[in-house]
C-alpha cells in the first residue's frame, strides 16, 4: 500500500502533517511528526489543503458533442481544476433521460479515473418539457441519479414542475431548475439594461429568472420537496432565495464564478466568448451575488462549464452558442472574487466548493472532512501564487474562456481522488 | 503649395530665418507679373486666375486685383484644390479638403493661369493640371508662382515668376502673407527635418 | 478618424465636422461635368451586404466610383453566404482578395464590429447598417442635411432641436442619430410609445416623451422611423390605425412645427403609416436631399478613412 506525506500543510490555519495510506487518509497529526520512511513526501509549507471541490454544474458533451468536450478531457479538466466529482449535466445527444445514457456517461467517467462523474437526469424526456423522464429508473440505475435538471431549458410549465418536485421525494431526489421564463426570453441575447439598448442586442430581463424562482420556490413548498436553482445570476434572484429560506423552504441555490466576476459591459466588444446563459449581469448584481454566497443564501459555486469548438464562438454575437469553460479558473475566480475580498475564508470556499454540493447531490465520501479514515480527496492549493490563465494550456478540448490572459490568485499544487493523484507531479 | 514649403501661421521672423524677399518686394514681384500676364496674353480679356489653396489663393485675389486695374475689366479670381489629386495622399493621414470655386462663368475655352505660391518639384501643379482637367478645357493653362525655388521633378515650368530663389533641398522656404499671416516676407530656413 | 467607422459614439465633434466639411466640399462634385476624382484608383471596396438595402448599396456605390475605387458587391443572395459560410470565412476571402474596405451591412448587431475587431482582415469597415444597433452614415448623412437647412451649412449644430419619432428600440438610424447629433451639440428628443423604447433609455444623453405632440412645436427638424407592420405581431402596439393616429406625422401635426421646421425620413417610408403622404411630399420634406447628401457623406467617409496612409488600428474597444 502507498502512502503519501503531505507535510506541514494548512488545515484551516493548523500546519498538520496529512498521510494517506491508500485511498484513505490514515493519519492528521502535528507538523513534523508523521513517519516519512517509505513514504512519497510533499513538502507543503506554503500550501493549504481543502477537501477535493466538488461540481454540480458541468456540461462534459459526452455523448454528442465529443467535438467540444469528452468524458476523458472534461475530467482532466475538472482535476486539474481541484475537483474531485462533478455532476455532468444530462443535455447531451441523446439526452442522458433513461437509465441506459446516465448509465453510460457514469462507466465512462469510472474509465477515465481523473474524477467521480455524477450523471444529471433529465427531469423531462428528450428536455422536451412535455413528458416526465423514468427517473426513478434512472435514481436505481448504477449511476444512482439524484440530482435532475433541464438545464438548457427551463422546466417552464407550472404542472409538469410541481409533478417532478413530487415525484423526486421518494428518493430523495431533487430538481435543479434552470430558470427562464421562456416568453421573456426568445431571441433574447443579453442581460436587458442600458448596455442592451446601447448595443442592439435583444435583452433578457432578470424578471424572466425572478419569476420562474419565485413560482417553483412556492411549488416547493406546496410539495414540500427539494429545489436547486442553477446559476443564480440577478440580485432579485438573491432576495428571493432568502425569502424562501427564512420560511424554511427546502431550497438552495448555486451561482457560477463568472456570474461573481464579469459583467455585462464587457458584451460591449461583441466577443461571443462573453455570451452565456444566464447572461452577464450588471455590477449591482454581482456585488448581491457575492454578498449571498457570503451569507449562505447562495449554498455552492458551480461552474457551468460549457464547452464549444472555435467555430462556435468565432463568429457574429447572434450566431454563437453560449456558455464559458469553467472548471479549470474556478477556484482562482472564486479566491479572486471572494477571499481576496474578505468576503469568504478558506474553510467558507470548502464549504461552498466541497460540503455543500456534495450534500446537495447527495454523494457519499465526497465533501468530507481532513480526518483520519475519509476518502483521501483532496486538493493541494498555493493561496499565494498567481497564475496567468493561458487558453490554449487548458485541459479542456474547448477554448472558451473568458478570463484569458488574466492574472489570477492561487495555484492548483495536486489533486487526489481517493489517495490517487489525478492532477500535479511527483516533484 | 508645394511640397518643401512650411506653413506656419505664425507671423513673424522665425529663429535662423533668413528674409529673402520684403514686404514691398512681393508688391513690387505682384505688379511685375500681373504686367507680364498682359503682355504675354496680348490683352486677352478671357484670363481666369485660379490660386492653389492655400496661399495661392491670396497671390491670385492680388494679382487678380492688378490685372483688373491694368486690363479696366474684372479678372475672374477663383481657388481650386487639389488635394484629391495628390500623388502622395497615401503617404500622411487623409487630409482636410480646402476650398474649390471655380468663377461662374467656368473655364471652358479661357485662358486659366494657375497661380501658387513656390514652384518646387512640380507635381503639385501636375495635380492642379489634373483637377483642372475634371473641372473643363480652358483654350491654355499658365503658371505663375512668387517663387521658384527649383529642383524641379517633372517636365514643368513656370510662365511668370516673382523670384528665382537657388535653394538647397534641405532649406525651406516659408512665404507669409497678411491676410494669412499677419505680414508680408519670404524667408529661407536651415536645413530641417522634412514632415 | 479611427481605422473604422462602426458607430457614431466613435466619432469626436472634430471628427463629425471634418466628415461634414469634407462631404461638403465633395459634394460640388455632382455639379461639375467629369463626377469623379481619382483619388481612390487602385483600392477595392467591397460592399459586403447581408441583408437587402438597394438604396444603402447604391449610394456607398456611387461613392467609391466617384473615388475611382474598384467596387465589389458581394451580396447574400447567390453567395455561399445563404448556404451557411461563416462570417470568418468570407472575411478571410475578401482579405485574400485584397479589399482595402469593406463596406458591412448586416442584420446581426455587432458584425460590423466583430469584422473590425477578430483580425480576420486588415482593411478598413465600415458599419453600413447592422441589427438594431448603428447606422453610422445614415447619421452623418442626416446631420449634414439638418446642418444646410438650419446651421448655414458651417460649424456644429449648437441648440438645434432634432425630434425622432417611432420605433426607437429597433432603430439603428435612431441610435446613431442620438449619438452623432448629442455630439453635434443638439438636443434630441425621443418619441414613441413605451414599449418601443429600450430599457435604459433615461440615460441616453436626449429627452424622452410618449406624446409626438408636446414637442413638436419646439422642433427644428423631425425624423420620422419606419414602422415594421410586423412589430403588431410582437403586441408593441394594438393595430397600424391606432399607431398612425397616435404617432404618425399627418398635415395637422406638421402645422405644429414651426416655419423653418425639416421633415426628415431615412427611408423607405410607409405612406400613411408613420407618415401622411402629403407630408412627405411637401416643401418641408428634405427627404430626396436625404439621399442625395449620402452620397457625398459616404465619399467623405472613404476618402478619409481610405485616402491617406493606413491608419493604425485603435487598439482599445469602443463601447
Amino acid at each position: 500500500m502507498s502512502t503519501t506525506v503531505i507535510r506541514d500543510v494548512s488545515i484551516n490555519g493548523e500546519r498538520r502533517d496529512v498521510v494517506i495510506a491508500g485511498e484513505s487518509i490514515a493519519e492528521v497529526v502535528a507538523s513534523g511528526s508523521a513517519d516519512t520512511a517509505g513514504a512519497t513526501v510533499i513538502e507543503a509549507r506554503s500550501l493549504i489543503v481543502l477537501p477535493g471541490l466538488v461540481d454540480l454544474h458541468t456540461h462534459l458533451r459526452e455523448p454528442g458533442r465529443e467535438d467540444a468536450e469528452t468524458v476523458e478531457t472534461g475530467t482532466r479538466a475538472a482535476a486539474a481544476g481541484g475537483f474531485t466529482a462533478v455532476h455532468a449535466m444530462a443535455n447531451t445527444d441523446p439526452v442522458a433521460d433513461t437509465a441506459g445514457v446516465v448509465e453510460q456517461v457514469w462507466r465512462l467517467g469510472a474509465q477515465a479515473g481523473y474524477c467521480d462523474v455524477h450523471p444529471v437526469g433529465a427531469v423531462t424526456v428528450g428536455l422536451a418539457g412535455q413528458r416526465l423522464a423514468e427517473l426513478g429508473a434512472m435514481a436505481d440505475s448504477a449511476a444512482r441519479v439524484r440530482v435532475f435538471s433541464d438545464d438548457g431549458k427551463c422546466v417552464s410549465d407550472a404542472l409538469l414542475m410541481r409533478r417532478a418536485l413530487e415525484y423526486v421525494k421518494a428518493f430523495d431526489g431533487v430538481i435543479a431548475q434552470h430558470s427562464q421564463e421562456p416568453r421573456l426570453t426568445e431571441d433574447a441575447q443579453m442581460n436587458e439594461g442600458v448596455m442592451s439598448g446601447v448595443l442592439g442586442l435583444k435583452g433578457w430581463p432578470a424578471v424572466a429568472e425572478e419569476a420562474i424562482i419565485a413560482r417553483d420556490v412556492l411549488l416547493t413548498e406546496h410539495v414540500d420537496s427539494r429545489l436547486h436553482v442553477c446559476h443564480v445570476s440577478t440580485a432579485g434572484s438573491v432576495d428571493l432565495i432568502r425569502w424562501a429560506k427564512s420560511r424554511g423552504i427546502r431550497v438552495t441555490a448555486e451561482v457560477t464564478p463568472h456570474h461573481l466576476m464579469l459583467t455585462d459591459d464587457l458584451v460591449a466588444t461583441y466577443d461571443p466568448v462573453y455570451k452565456v446563459n444566464p447572461p452577464l449581469r450588471t455590477a449591482a448584481d454581482v456585488q448581491a451575488l457575492r454578498a449571498g454566497l457570503a451569507d449562505g443564501t447562495i449554498d455552492v459555486v458551480a461552474t457551468d462549464h460549457a464547452p464549444h469548438p472555435s467555430e462556435d464562438k468565432d463568429c457574429e454575437w447572434q450566431a454563437a452558442a453560449m456558455g464559458m469553460l469553467g472548471l479549470e479558473t474556478a477556484l482562482a475566480v472564486v479566491a479572486e472574487t471572494m477571499v481576496v475580498t474578505g468576503l469568504l475564508d478558506w474553510a467558507g470556499v470548502a464549504d461552498r466548493m466541497s460540503i455543500a454540493p456534495a450534500r446537495i447531490g447527495r454523494l457519499e465520501g465526497q465533501g468530507r472532512p481532513i480526518a483520519p479514515g475519509e476518502p483521501a480527496n483532496l486538493v493541494l492549493i498555493d493561496p499565494a501564487a498567481r497564475t496567468v490563465v493561458t487558453a490554449s494550456a487548458l485541459a479542456s478540448r474547448s477554448r472558451n474562456t473568458p478570463y484569458a490572459g488574466l492574472d489570477l490568485p492561487t495555484r492548483i499544487v495536486a489533486t487526489f481522488l481517493r489517495g490517487r493523484r489525478t492532477y500535479g507531479s511527483d516533484a | 503649395m508645394d511640397a518643401g514649403t512650411t506653413t506656419q501661421d505664425s507671423a513673424g521672423m522665425h529663429p535662423g530665418d533668413k528674409p529673402v524677399m520684403s514686404e514691398s518686394d512681393i508688391a513690387r514681384a505682384i505688379t511685375r507679373m500681373a504686367h507680364e500676364i498682359d503682355e504675354r496674353t496680348t490683352g486677352a480679356h478671357d484670363v481666369i486666375l485660379l490660386g492653389i489653396p492655400t496661399r495661392g489663393v491670396e497671390l491670385a485675389t492680388r494679382l487678380g486685383a492688378r490685372l483688373s486695374e491694368i486690363q479696366g475689366r474684372a479678372v475672374p479670381v477663383g481657388s481650386l484644390d487639389i488635394t484629391m489629386y495628390r500623388d502622395d495622399l497615401r503617404r500622411r493621414p487623409a487630409r482636410a479638403l480646402l476650398p474649390t470655386e471655380i468663377p461662374a462663368a467656368g473655364v471652358d475655352d479661357a485662358l486659366v493661369v494657375l497661380v501658387d505660391d513656390v514652384l518646387y518639384s512640380g507635381r503639385t501643379v501636375r495635380a492642379a493640371l489634373d483637377a483642372l482637367n475634371d473641372v473643363g478645357r480652358p483654350r491654355a493653362v499658365q503658371l505663375a508662382v512668387l517663387v521658384d525655388r527649383g529642383h524641379r521633378e517633372l517636365p514643368i515650368r513656370a510662365d511668370y515668376v516673382g523670384k528665382n530663389l537657388p535653394t538647397s533641398m534641405r532649406e525651406n522656404v516659408r512665404v507669409a502673407l497678411a491676410e494669412r499671416d499677419g505680414e508680408d516676407g519670404v524667408f529661407l530656413s536651415g536645413p530641417k527635418e522634412q514632415s | 478618424m479611427k481605422a473604422h467607422l462602426l458607430s457614431a459614439a466613435d466619432l469626436t465633434r472634430d471628427d463629425a465636422l471634418l466628415v461634414l466639411d469634407t462631404a461638403q466640399e465633395l459634394a460640388q462634385i455632382a455639379d461639375r461635368p467629369i463626377k469623379k476624382l481619382p483619388t481612390l484608383r487602385g483600392r477595392t471596396v467591397v460592399n459586403l451586404f447581408y441583408e437587402d438595402s438597394t438604396r444603402t448599396r447604391i449610394s456607398f456605390e456611387a461613392a467609391a466610383k466617384r473615388l475611382s475605387a474598384d467596387v465589389i458587391n458581394f451580396s447574400a443572395k447567390g453567395s455561399s453566404v445563404s448556404k451557411g459560410e461563416s462570417l470568418k470565412d468570407t472575411a478571410l476571402t475578401l482579405e485574400a482578395m485584397g479589399a482595402d474596405a469593406v463596406v458591412i451591412r448586416h442584420s446581426a448587431s455587432g458584425a460590423p464590429h466583430r469584422l473590425a475587431t477578430s483580425g480576420w482582415i486588415r482593411g478598413s469597415v465600415v458599419n453600413a447598417g447592422d441589427g438594431t444597433h448603428e447606422h453610422p452614415t445614415q447619421a452623418l448623412l442626416d446631420a449634414y442635411t439638418i446642418r444646410e437647412h438650419l446651421a448655414g451649412g458651417a460649424g456644429d449644430l449648437a441648440g438645434r432641436r432634432v425630434t425622432i419619432v417611432g420605433d426607437v428600440l429597433h432603430s439603428r438610424v435612431a441610435r446613431s442619430n442620438v449619438h452623432l447629433l448629442h455630439t453635434l451639440g443638439a438636443q434630441v428628443t425621443l418619441v414613441a410609445p413605451p414599449t418601443l423604447l429600450p430599457v435604459g433609455v433615461e440615460q441616453w444623453p436626449c429627452d424622452v416623451s410618449y406624446s409626438i405632440d408636446a414637442p413638436l412645436p419646439q422642433t427644428d427638424a423631425v425624423m420620422m422611423l419606419r414602422v415594421q407592420a410586423e412589430r403588431m405581431d410582437s403586441a408593441f402596439f394594438p393595430s397600424a390605425r391606432e399607431y398612425s393616429r397616435r404617432y404618425g406625422l399627418d398635415a395637422r401635426r406638421m402645422a405644429a412645427l414651426p416655419e423653418h421646421a425639416i421633415v426628415m425620413h431615412p427611408g423607405p417610408m410607409n405612406r400613411g403609416m408613420e407618415i401622411g403622404s402629403d407630408v412627405a411630399d411637401s416643401e418641408r420634406s428634405v427627404i430626396v436631399e436625404q439621399v442625395t447628401n449620402g452620397v457625398s457623406v459616404r465619399m467623405a467617409v472613404l476618402y478619409l478613412l481610405l485616402g491617406g496612409a493606413p491608419l493604425v488600428a485603435d487598439e482599445e474597444e469602443s463601447a
